[in-house]
């Protein structure tokens, strides 16, 4: 990945640093909070950690400064929330079709393209398609948005074809439409 | 027994039942990729299942956080490693079974 200036590269390490020490601290909250284990040195051991981690993966976590972020995130939960509701049907689903004595599947591979061109919606959009009922992503090309999805049964590669709900509710969440 | 610890053991139950119709799905299943249906979908929420049973019979602590953490975790990374396997089977040329076809 490719920074345009110092100062993007700067914004990134400290974003991922501040991220990698949060998540420290709550991971290992009980040092804290019992007193006579509350020192510098445990402190360090976490500053230390973090900026190991940072030094390795700041490119991975914050690439560039994005637009609109907090807008983005917003609109992500309920995305997040109806997503959650899809897995516990996309399980209900599989379970079904593996208890049923008949075993009503009939699989295919579908492709399509989207709009989406940014790493986050693409990837958002491949492990929704993974979570959701009946499909799964195989591959995806990010120049053309092209997507290629297994599907279980006719319905679920239909609601990818036909219906496109989700192809929609990632473009609106990350306003690529 | 409490209340909570009936709740909790019915969660967990009910992640054993997926993780168990998952391991059938694995056998049942004519190929690869439809297998591949059956752990991917079935084990993410039957391991959610019982991460929420351990949050409510641990009650409310930091454990609780890591917990939620864990959770996070496996909805990230359970479709992206299906995806993976799924990925490498179709790059190195696997047909996938259609309809009709023998089991393999």
């Amino acid at each position: 990945m490719v920074f345009k200036s110092k100062g993007e590269k700067a914004f990134s390490m400290v974003v991922t640093f501040c991220a990698m020490f949060i998540f420290w601290l709550l991971l290992s909250a009980w040092i804290i909070y019992i007193p006579q284990h509350y020192d510098l040195i445990e402190i360090s051991k976490g500053i230390i950690c973090a900026l190991i981690v940072t030094l390795i993966s700041h490119e991975l976590l914050v690439s560039k400064r994005g637009e609109r972020v907090l807008l983005k995130t917003l609109r992500l939960i309920p995305y997040l929330g109806w997503e959650l509701w899809q897995i516990v049907l996309a399980t209900f689903d599989v379970a079904y079709r593996v208890i049923h004595p008949k075993m009503p599947i009939d699989p295919r591979i579908i492709e399509f393209e989207t709009t989406l061109r940014s790493d986050f919606a693409l990837t958002t959009l491949a492990n929704s398609i993974t979570l959701t009922p009946g499909t799964i992503t195989i591959l995806v090309r990010p120049e053309t948005g092209k997507f290629w999805v297994h599907a279980i049964a006719e319905k679920p590669a239909d609601a990818l074809l036909v219906d496109q709900t989700m192809q929609r509710k990632v473009a609106h969440v990350y306003m690529e439409e | 027994m409490h209340g909570l610890d009936i709740i909790s053991t019915l969660f967990m139950a009910g992640g054993a039942f997926f993780m168990l119709t998952g391991a059938a799905g694995l056998l049942r299943f004519p190929d690869f990729y439809t297998r591949l249906h059956a752990t991917g979908k079935c084990d993410t929420l039957g391991e959610v299942l019982i991460i929420v049973g351990c949050m409510i019979y641990q009650g409310w602590s930091f454990i609780t956080l890591k917990l939620i953490f864990l959770t996070l975790f496996i909805f990230i990374a359970n479709p992206v490693g299906t995806h993976a396997i799924m990925k490498a089977a179709y790059v190195t040329g696997l047909k996938p079974w259609k309809r009709g076809e023998a089991r393999r």
